[in-house]
């Protein structure tokens, strides 16, 4: 359950930059190779904007689809793991989205 | 208790040192941002004087008004950073850290007593121990003579870059060393935490699964070595080894693996050579038995 420590993380850095304005809504960049359950964080963010200018905002969360590149052959495919193995055989991919777990914006009162 | 989010001084983070036999907290891992008393006033808007209702009536105004501001942050920025710097730190001391992560009960701690042993006098090696609770992983360790500090997590599932430089303090590892942290056993969050490791060494035994890697990806992806342990157990249960080590090389194509026994010292010649290996690799101008 990191999403527990992450979720913090993401309060406490939007709570720093809301100085002291309530904030309205959160929106986050996860990735599906992030190993960060979005339902996981949206149930966490409840718990911890608890007496926090982020209560009641809004969680959006944009998630972002896997893509690999191949290191032989330089093939870029769709990947829904960390791992695959490209039509070439490699199995040496390099993670070229899918990875992030960000704060892209916050909206203020 | 704190019933916002369950955490309580017993929960927050501590540091044991068991020769000295003093813990302290480092409850420094999680920013509380609701405070515990009403202290601060930024999550109230009529501080200045006007009445409640006034609150409802500014909200709605501003509903139709709200801010955006672009942030683009990363999440983990911080523990990144800090990361940053242990590993400085340890470059700077020609120290090689490495993380030891595998499921609970994956045999790291008897491990590391072997190795400790199995090496004392040869190379200077200090550890410390992660765990949600107890010091009894830190004893095992001092009684090989080593010298080791315990991490209590709490509730953490991981042990994190600040949660290390505080242990590194209490700590202070020789220079021309090698530090050993065996992190909270935990095949999911500890990948996503770089503590400043030069690198991670999962474990994996084999009365676990032989397709934990796939099932874990995310840890044996970021992994440089993997350690396949208590082999002389394979007679007696069903494990393909041949099947867990492609598991793991079609995760990490450059994963390296060692096939041992803590207990019996098999194939632990060829771990030692790559920590040997490793040592030199640190710093070749230096030596690591002065």
């Amino acid at each position: 359950m990191h999403e527990l420590g992450i979720t913090r993380n993401i309060v406490s850095i939007v709570a720093e930059h809301a100085s002291e304005r309530r904030v309205k809504r959160v929106t986050l960049e996860i990735g599906r190779l992030s190993a960060v359950l979005p339902d996981a964080i949206r149930f966490c963010f409840d718990v911890c904007t608890q007496d926090t200018p982020l209560e009641g905002a809004e969680l959006e969360i944009l998630e972002i689809p896997g893509r690999g590149r191949c290191r032989e052959c330089g093939a870029e495919f769709e990947l829904e793991q960390p791992f695959g193995r490209c039509d070439c055989g490699s199995v040496r991919i390099e993670c070229i989205g899918g990875e992030e777990l960000k704060i892209k914006e916050m909206e203020v009162y | 208790m704190c019933t916002t989010c369950g955490c309580s001084d017993g929960a927050l983070p501590t540091l044991t040192d068991p020769e000295t036999g003093e813990t302290v907290s480092i409850g420094v891992a999680y920013d509380h941002h609701h405070h515990h008393g009403h202290d601060h006033t930024h999550d109230h808007h009529h501080e200045h004087g006007h009445a409640h209702p006034h609150v409802g009536h500014a909200h709605l105004h501003a509903a139709a008004h709200g801010t955006a501001i672009t942030l683009e942050a990363e999440v983990l920025a911080k523990n990144n950073r800090l990361a940053e710097r242990n590993r400085g730190w340890f470059e700077g001391r020609n120290i090689l850290a490495l993380n030891l992560v595998s499921s609970p009960g994956a045999g790291k701690t008897t491990l590391l007593e072997r190795t400790l042993a199995d090496l004392a006098g040869e190379l200077p090696i200090s550890v410390i121990e992660g765990d949600q609770a107890t010091a009894n992983d830190a004893e095992r360790i001092r009684a090989t003579g080593a010298r080791v500090v315990q991490i209590n997590t709490g509730t953490g599932c991981h042990l994190e870059a600040d949660m290390l430089a505080r242990g590194l303090q209490t700590l202070d590892p020789p220079m021309n060393s090698v530090l050993m942290i065996e992190n909270v056993g935990n095949l999911v969050c500890p990948a996503l935490f770089d503590l400043g490791e030069r690198a991670k060494v999962v474990i994996l035994s084999i009365t676990e699964g032989e397709d934990k890697p796939i099932k874990y990806p995310h840890m044996f992806h970021v992994a440089s070595v993997m350690i396949l342990n208590k082999i002389d157990l394979l007679p007696h249960v069903r494990f393909d080894l041949t099947r867990c080590v492609e598991h793991a090389r079609q995760v990490n194509p450059d994963i390296q693996v060692f096939q041992v026994s803590a207990i019996t010292g098999q194939g632990l010649d060829a771990w030692y050579d790559w920590l040997r290996e490793q040592v030199v690799g640190v710093d070749q101008s230096r030596d690591m038995r002065d």
